[in-house]
């Protein structure tokens, strides 16, 4: 399972990337005679009502996903990484104030804490990275610094104390590869629960504005005439269940390959 | 065919993995009579708890059997269904596990899992409780109804065993097995266990599989003892001629590797066994001990002896036998010469005054508001020490005692509260951060378990650079010229520079943190129970090198150790230490004869010698450690103390007492009545156990 479902995330990750070369349309392209045509041939997945080919825009907005939630979680793991090594090997009252402020930013249902942002930042693609770098660094956070509190007391770590090392040393040479294996299998997680979450505010209307070929955002667009052209709806939201899906798998599969190493 | 309770034939034993399986268990032929102890030695990886296990069936998933069979009672329990066993177990066989913490039901009330038990044997619910409180007090548990109400967790580690044993004696088993059942304990409450056991078996008259790494514990308790080595059948003796005359020269290396108490480096040094335990696959053709035994020859490497009967009480797995049998070989090496004891220091190196370490308990708002006052765990409280240059101290104590917290305050991994700390005649401060690098470089730690010791990140030779590149300031290349000079001083080979950690034994990694503890060339070395993760034969090749570098280099020493007789080898003065004081300061060499302070007379009577000729004063604790955040007033020791004299314990804090041969007691009672008192703990009677 966990082969296929890293075979499906390279084969999206490779359209991302590529997309434009095969693209038959521009994603924003619209051809008026065509438009409502079911999938055939010459439109594989069909034509919305708008006239533009659902295919060209899935793949455009694979390119899209990609590049907010990558950058997102990139951000986010980063972020939450260097402030989880801090807070648990620092300790005292700087790890007690950013903890709690995490606490209370995790008492929100992640969904209404990015509303609450959108709402008062206005909905664009800026604003929806933001709101997955906010919801995702303490959770990355927490997670760091819980594996830190318990390498921080293992003897090399303090045998490197002892020794006079830097607190940077002993963070990122000494602490932090005992956390990577962990925080791969996390980075991955946070991945697919970011395509979730700017999928979300795409659908919701909040996310990114159209005419963006956002997945989440055509889903919404394609509702309406759902009983008309089903293909501009079905495609986009099989898009997204499928590259979740497959980024979970490998999130799995890396965990158990840690596992077997004995690292996690 | 026999009059065995258990008799065990040809039994292997694999555990699949992947790509196959792996040997666990060859060839094993055992039995155990009626009313007979059978003793199982052996050090990690010889297969004794897969045997205990195979005997109660409860093998792992992946266990597979090869066996003729395991006879119990005239029945084949290899043959028996799930079904059929559990008319067996509990009944006919019980275990007691080593870890009873995770064997205890934590959501139940001890009495209510004893009666449990009683019920499966037919017990009415009236009865099974009433019996339950019988079975606590049987066990010799205070307070048997409190404590059967209580849950696991609210109980001591030694209570808790007491309990399984309780449970495991409930069905009144013909055949009792334990597995390391006090190895998790502390040594005074392994006294108290294992007299339990040695009078429930004599009342009884059951018959019991012991399980242990601990040649002490099989001394005092079994009346047979088998020896297994990485998964072979040794030696099987009764105990008596096993101590005495052992035929396998791996016994022979294994009692020789094993500190007694009063053994010094300087008259008798450790044999340790040098290598490790191969795996069983790798031997078909050869005798499985051949490439550590000092008597190997060339027919030990092509052809695998067989299991001999020398006598028809003893089995003994080796070609030389004979010549061992007749005195003309033998595995002990007289010719090694003492390790030698540092010359006088030279010059005063630690001067501790008044250290005391206090670990604040968090109080809520509600307290803090309530002015309710802060409360702390006293783990160290006014220690007084000093060393001189190339000199070893040994503190010992049990857990609680504070022995870690005072090494950890000194190299400040943890912030001492009070007192001073002088380290070459500069005081030290007590922030890690404030020391200096010259500091740091003349102070240096071994830690207790190796597996912990090194990054698994890092190659060996990158760990060992780092202190020279920090605390010397030399730059990498410099460093790594280093490497092949501090390997071989611990006696490793050069080519282990490009190992990680994960290719290491447990002895071997401990080897390389020596090392690094040694590569600042340290004034003094702190060594937090450096020896307690390893088997013996391992740890007697770490003592004698910490012994030797040190006296090589002059280095002062602090052997931090809840095993006595490990301190008495080593250490030239030994303190005694109970809930963060001082009970008693002396020349190591003294440490063994009267007077000694009261819980240093019980700590002795405590561990058991592995010599089943020596004859031990009886002298054990009563009760708990009391809490080190409310302690008790006078002497800390009252609540325990079996020499106990009354009101001036309890109110006034006892005196410091010296006596002529330069012992310190911290004690009410004056030396001269001490000496009365109290005898030799240990008396040589030449009997021992037929």
């Amino acid at each position: 399972m966990h082969a296929v479902g890293t075979m499906i995330f390279l084969i999206i990750l490779l359209l991302a990337i590529f997309g434009p070369l095969i693209m038959p349309y521009g994603a924003s392209q619209q051809i008026a005679a065509d438009a409502r045509q079911a999938p055939s041939l010459t439109h594989w997945f069909g034509v919305d009502r708008l006239g533009r080919d659902v295919f060209s825009r899935v793949v455009a907005g694979a390119a899209d996903i990609f590049a907010l939630a990558g950058t997102g979680t990139l951000i986010a793991v980063a972020a939450g990484t260097s402030l989880g090594l801090l807070s648990g090997y620092r300790g005292g009252w700087f790890d007690e104030v950013l903890m709690r402020f995490f606490d209370s930013l995790l008492a929100l249902p992640a969904l209404l804490l990015a509303l609450l942002l959108l709402g008062s930042l206005g909905p664009s693609r800026q604003s929806v990275l933001l709101v997955i770098i906010v919801v995702y660094i303490p959770i990355v956070a927490r997670v760091v610094r819980s594996i830190v509190l318990s390498v921080k007391t293992r003897a090399y770590v303090e045998a490197a104390r002892v020794q006079g090392e830097s607190s940077a040393r002993i963070l990122f040479r000494e602490i932090l590869p005992a956390v990577l294996p962990t925080l791969a299998v996390e980075a991955a997680l946070r991945f697919s629960y970011a395509i979730f979450l700017a999928s979300s505010l795409g659908f919701l209307g909040v996310g990114v504005q159209p005419p963006s070929p956002d997945w989440g955002l055509m889903v919404n667009e394609a509702r309406d005439g759902v009983s008309q052209t089903p293909w501009a709806l079905y495609f986009p939201a099989g898009a997204i269940s499928l590259l979740v899906i497959s980024v979970n798998l490998l999130a799995d599969g890396l965990k158990q390959a840690f596992q077997a190493d004995g690292e996690v | 065919m026999d009059t065995s309770l258990l008799h065990i034939h040809g039994l292997n034993v694999a555990y699949r993995v992947e790509g196959g399986e792996i040997d666990v268990l060859r060839d094993i032929s055992l039995s155990v009579q009626p009313g007979e102890t059978l003793g199982l030695v052996g050090e990690s990886g010889s297969g004794k708890s897969t045997l205990a296990l195979t005997v109660m069936r409860q093998l792992a998933s992946n266990g597979v059997v090869h066996g003729d069979h395991i006879q119990f009672r005239g029945q084949d329990l290899l043959g028996l269904s799930e079904d059929g066993m559990r008319n067996v177990w509990g009944r006919e066989l019980a275990f007691v596990p080593q870890n009873p913490a995770t064997a205890l039901n934590p959501s139940m009330r001890v009495g209510e899992q004893l009666a449990e038990a009683l019920q499966l044997y037919g017990a009415s619910r009236e009865q099974a409780r009433a019996r339950a409180v019988g079975l606590l007090e049987q066990v010799r548990l205070a307070e048997a109804q409190r404590v059967a109400r209580a849950y696991p967790h609210q109980l001591s580690g030694g209570m808790q065993q007491r309990v399984m044993i309780a449970l495991a004696l409930s069905g009144q088993p013909r055949l009792l097995v334990l597995d390391e059942p006090t190895t998790a304990l502390d040594v005074t409450t392994e006294a108290a266990i294992l007299d339990l056991l040695r009078e429930t078996v004599l009342q009884r008259d059951s018959s019991v599989l012991y399980v242990t790494h601990n040649l002490g514990v099989v001394a005092t308790l079994s009346d047979r003892v088998a020896v297994l080595y990485a998964g072979e059948l040794a030696e099987d003796a009764p105990t008596g001629e096993l101590f005495r005359q052992p035929l396998h020269p791996y016994t022979r290396s294994l009692l020789d590797s094993v500190p007694r108490l009063g053994q010094r480096k300087d008259q008798k040094p450790l044999q340790g066994i040098p290598g490790q335990v191969p795996r069983l696959q790798d031997f078909h053709n050869a005798c499985v001990f051949a490439p550590r035994c000092p008597l190997a020859i060339e027919r030990c490497w092509t052809e695998r002896p067989t299991l001999d009967a020398p006598t028809p009480q003893r089995q003994v797995r080796c070609h030389r036998w004979p010549e061992i049998a007749e005195g003309q070989i033998s595995a002990r090496q007289e010719e090694t010469k003492p390790i030698l004891r540092a010359h006088q220091a030279a010059w005063p190196v630690l001067n501790v005054e008044k250290l005391k370490v206090e670990y604040p308990l968090p109080r809520s708002v509600g307290q803090v508001l309530a002015g309710k006052p802060a409360r702390a765990v006293h783990a160290v409280r006014g220690v007084d020490l000093s060393l001189g240059s190339g000199q070893t101290l040994g503190v010992v104590g049990e857990s609680g005692s504070g022995k870690s917290s005072l090494a950890r305050s000194l190299i400040a991994l943890v912030e001492r509260t009070a007192g001073r700390v002088e380290l070459l005649g500069v005081q030290l401060p007590a922030k890690l951060a404030a020391r200096s690098r010259e500091t740091l470089s003349q102070l240096q730690m071994v830690f207790q378990n190796p597996e912990e010791a090194l990054n698994p990140y890092m190659t060996v030779g990158e760990s060992l650079t780092r202190p020279l590149i920090r605390l010397h300031g030399q730059s990498t290349v410099q460093a790594r010229q280093q490497v092949p000079k501090l390997l071989q001083a611990v006696r490793l080979p050069e080519d282990y520079a490009r190992r990680f950690p994960s290719q290491l034994s447990g002895g071997e990694k401990q080897r390389v943190a020596i090392a690094r503890a040694f590569a600042s060339q340290p004034e003094m070395l702190l060594a937090d129970e450096p020896v307690s993760a390893l088997d013996v034969s391992v740890q007697a090749n770490i003592l004698n090198l910490l012994a030797n570098l040190q006296v090589e280099r002059q280095t002062a020493m602090l052997l931090i150790s809840h095993d006595i007789a490990v301190v008495g080898y080593l250490a030239d003065q030994i303190a005694v230490m109970y809930l963060g004081e001082l009970m008693q300061t002396s020349p190591a060499e003294a440490i063994f004869d009267a007077p000694y302070h009261p819980y240093t007379e019980a700590l002795l009577a405590s561990v058991p010698p592995p010599d089943p000729f020596v004859e031990q004063k009886k002298v054990r604790l009563e009760g708990e450690l009391p809490s080190a955040i409310d302690l008790p007033s006078g002497c800390p020791f009252h609540t325990r103390c079996p020499r106990f004299l009354g009101d001036i314990c309890v109110q006034q804090t006892p005196p410091w007492r010296e006596t002529k041969d330069g012992k310190r007691i911290f004690c009410h009672i004056p030396i001269e009545e001490l000496v009365q008192i109290q005898g030799p703990v240990l008396r040589f009677d030449g009997r021992g156990k037929q």
